[in-house]
C-alpha cells in the first residue's frame, strides 16, 4: 500500500461503451454493507468508496448478467426519474478506475 | 469530540526479511523488534480493529510470509469481514503457501519489484531474488487474484520506468504503484544515493503520463509524487489518527508507519485496548486535526488540505514534529530539503552510487 497515493487518473473520459455492455465488479473488488457507517461500501486494496443510495442500487444490479439497458430498466421500477446518460457516466467512471469491468454483451 | 474509526489496519507482522532493500522504510534499529506479537495477540488486534470500524487489513512487514501463522491471521481478518491485502516481496510465496492463503480467504496480493531487470533488481534488493519474484507474480494471477505491483522509484531505477511498465503489462497487472521513495528508515540512511535529479523525474513523468493514457481502463497506474520536488507536502496518511492504524511487530500502535521514534509515550496493544489507543492515547491524539500547528501552517489557507504534511518527516528533518514539513516551500526549514535536492542535481553526480543494504546490525 502507498501512504498517500496521488491518483490523477481522473482526466477526460475517453472510454465510452454501448448500453449492451454487461458490467460486473472488477477483479478483487467487494461490495458490502458497513454497519459502522450505515452505508454500502466498495472495497479495494487502496480505496474505500462509500456509496450513496443510488450508487448502491446501481452496483447491486451489476451482476455480470444484466446489460446496462437492463440495469436502467430495473432502476426505473423503483425510481421515477432515471436518466440513462447519468447511469452510463457513473458506470464509465467506475470502469475507468477498474472498480467495474464492462464486457461486450454479445 | 466524536472520532471516526480507522478505515484500515496496517499490520506489520515482522521486520524480518530475506531481502535487504536499500530503500526499505523499516526502522534502522531492526533488532529492537524481535519480540513479535503471538498469533493470538494479532488475532485480537485484528478483531478489535474491525470492531473500531476498520474495513481493510494490510498484512505487511518486513516479509509477512515469514510468519508461519499468516493464513490463520488472514482467516481471522476475513471472518471479521475485512478486505485482506498481502503486501509482499513474494519471496516464499510458493504454490503451497499461495493455495493455503487462497483457502483462508485472502482478497488481494501486492508484489513489490525493485526493477524490471534481474541484475539491477537484485542489486537494489541486496540479494538474488528477481526470478522468484516474477514467478510469484504469475502465480498471483493464476490463482485468480488481482495483481498490484509496487515499484519504489529512486535515482538508480527511475530511468527504466518505461521498461518497468512494460514488465507490468507483460505480467497482466491490474494496477501498478510507482512510488517515489519516502525517506524513512533505511531510505533516509541512503537518501543521497536514492534521490533522483530533476531531469530524471521530468523524463519519467512524460513516460508515466503517456502510459496512463495508453493503458486507461486496462491497468491503473498510481504515481506517487516525490515530495522533495513538490511545492506542497502530501496530507500524510490522510490525516494523523484519521484513517490508518499501524501496528508494529512488537505491538506498538502508530498513526504513521514512520512514527517509531517520535518522543511520545508508546501505546502498545499488549497493554491497552485498541479503542483507547485510537481515541485517547497521547500518540494518536497529539497531531489529530490542526490545533497542534505552529506558523506558517497555523495561519495557512492550505492547513486543512495538506494538514501541514508529514509529522514524522518534520521530526526526522528538524527534531520537532510540530514544525511545518520541510518539503513545503513555505517551511522555515525548507533549506534542508533544498540542500539535498541541490546535491542530487550537481552536474557531475553519477546515477549509480553505493547503497547501504538493510541489516540487523549497524
Ligand atoms: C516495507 S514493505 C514490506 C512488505 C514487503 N517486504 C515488500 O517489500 O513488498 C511495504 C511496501 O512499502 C514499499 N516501500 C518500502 N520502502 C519504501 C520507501 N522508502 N518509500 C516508499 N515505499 C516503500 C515496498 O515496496 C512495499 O510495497
Ligand atoms: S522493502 Fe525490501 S527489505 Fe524492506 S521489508 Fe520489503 S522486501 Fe524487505
Ligand atoms: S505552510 Fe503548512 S499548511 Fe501551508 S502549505 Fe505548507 S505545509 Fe501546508
Amino acid at each position: 500500500m502507498t501512504r498517500d497515493a496521488q491518483r490523477s487518473g481522473a482526466g477526460p473520459l475517453t472510454q465510452s461503451f454501448p448500453t449492451t455492455g454487461v458490467p460486473r465488479l472488477g477483479r478483487g473488488v467487494k461490495l458490502r454493507y458497513d454497519r459502522a457507517r450505515e452505508r454500502h461500501v466498495l472495497l479495494l486494496p487502496e480505496t474505500v468508496v462509500v456509496l450513496n443510495t443510488t450508487g448502491t442500487a446501481i452496483l447491486e444490479l451489476c451482476d455480470g448478467q444484466r446489460t446496462v439497458a437492463d440495469i436502467v430498466d430495473a432502476l426505473r421500477e423503483t425510481y421515477a426519474d432515471v436518466p440513462e446518460g447519468q447511469v452510463v457516466a457513473y458506470l464509465a467512471k467506475l470502469a475507468e478506475r477498474r472498480h467495474l469491468e464492462i464486457t461486450d454483451g454479445d | 469530540m466524536e472520532i471516526d474509526g480507522p478505515l484500515g489496519l496496517l499490520a506489520e507482522l515482522t521486520y524480518r526479511c530475506p531481502l535487504a532493500c536499500a530503500y526499505c522504510s523499516n526502522p534502522v534499529e531492526l533488532a529492537a523488534y524481535r519480540e513479535e506479537l503471538t498469533t493470538a495477540e494479532w488475532q485480537r488486534v485484528i478483531t478489535e480493529a474491525a470492531e473500531l470500524g476498520a474495513l481493510q487489513c494490510h498484512l505487511s512487514g518486513g516479509e509477512p510470509l515469514l510468519r508461519r501463522d499468516l493464513a490463520d491471521l488472514v482467516r481471522t481478518a476475513a471472518e471479521q469481514g475485512l478486505y485482506t491485502n498481502l503486501v509482499t516481496s513474494a519471496l516464499g510465496f510458493t504454490a503451497a503457501r499461495a493455495a493455503e492463503l487462497h483457502d483462508a480467504g485472502l482478497d488481494h496480493v501486492q508484489v513489490s519489484l525493485q526493477a524490471d531487470e534481474p541484475q539491477l533488481s537484485d542489486r537494489i534488493a541486496g540479494s538474488p531474488s528477481f526470478a522468484r519474484k516474477i514467478e510469484a507474480a504469475r502465480r498471483v494471477r493464476e490463482l485468480g487474484w488481482p495483481l498490484t505491483l509496487n515499484v519504489v522509484l529512486h535515482r538508480q531505477n527511475i530511468d527504466r520506468v518505461a521498461e518497468v511498465l512494460a514488465a507490468a503489462e507483460e505480467l497482466e497487472a491490474d494496477r501498478i504503484e510507482l512510488a517515489n521513495t519516502q525517506y524513512y528508515g533505511w531510505a533516509a540512511v541512503n537518501r543521497a544515493a536514492l534521490l533522483p535529479s530533476r531531469d530524471q523525474l521530468a523524463a519519467a513523468e512524460v513516460v508515466v503520463r503517456a502510459a496512463k493514457e495508453r493503458l486507461r481502463g486496462r491497468m491503473e497506474i498510481i504515481y506517487v509524487i516525490p515530495d522533495y520536488y513538490a511545492t506542497y507536502p502530501k496530507p500524510c496518511m490522510g490525516g494523523w489518527g484519521a484513517r490508518q492504524l499501524v501496528v508494529v511487530p512488537t505491538g506498538d500502535a502508530l498513526p504513521c508507519l514512520a512514527a517509531h521514534d517520535l518522543p511520545l509515550p508508546a501505546a502498545n496493544v499488549r497493554e491497552h485496548p485498541l479503542s483507547w489507543i485510537w481515541r485517547d492515547s497521547p500518540i494518536f491524539s497529539a497531531y489529530r486535526g490542526t490545533d497542534w500547528m505552529q506558523d506558517p501552517c497555523r495561519s495557512c489557507a492550505r492547513r486543512e488540505v495538506d494538514l501541514g504534511g508529514c509529522r514524522c518527516q518534520a521530526f526526522a528533518l528538524t527534531g520537532d514534529a510540530t514544525r511545518t514539513d520541510p518539503v513545503c516551500h513555505l517551511a522555515p526549514d525548507h533549506d534542508v530539503v533544498e540542500a539535498a535536492v541541490a546535491e542530487a542535481n550537481a552536474a557531475s553526480r553519477p546515477v549509480e552510487l553505493p547503497l547501504v543494504a538493510r541489516s540487523f546490525r549497524r
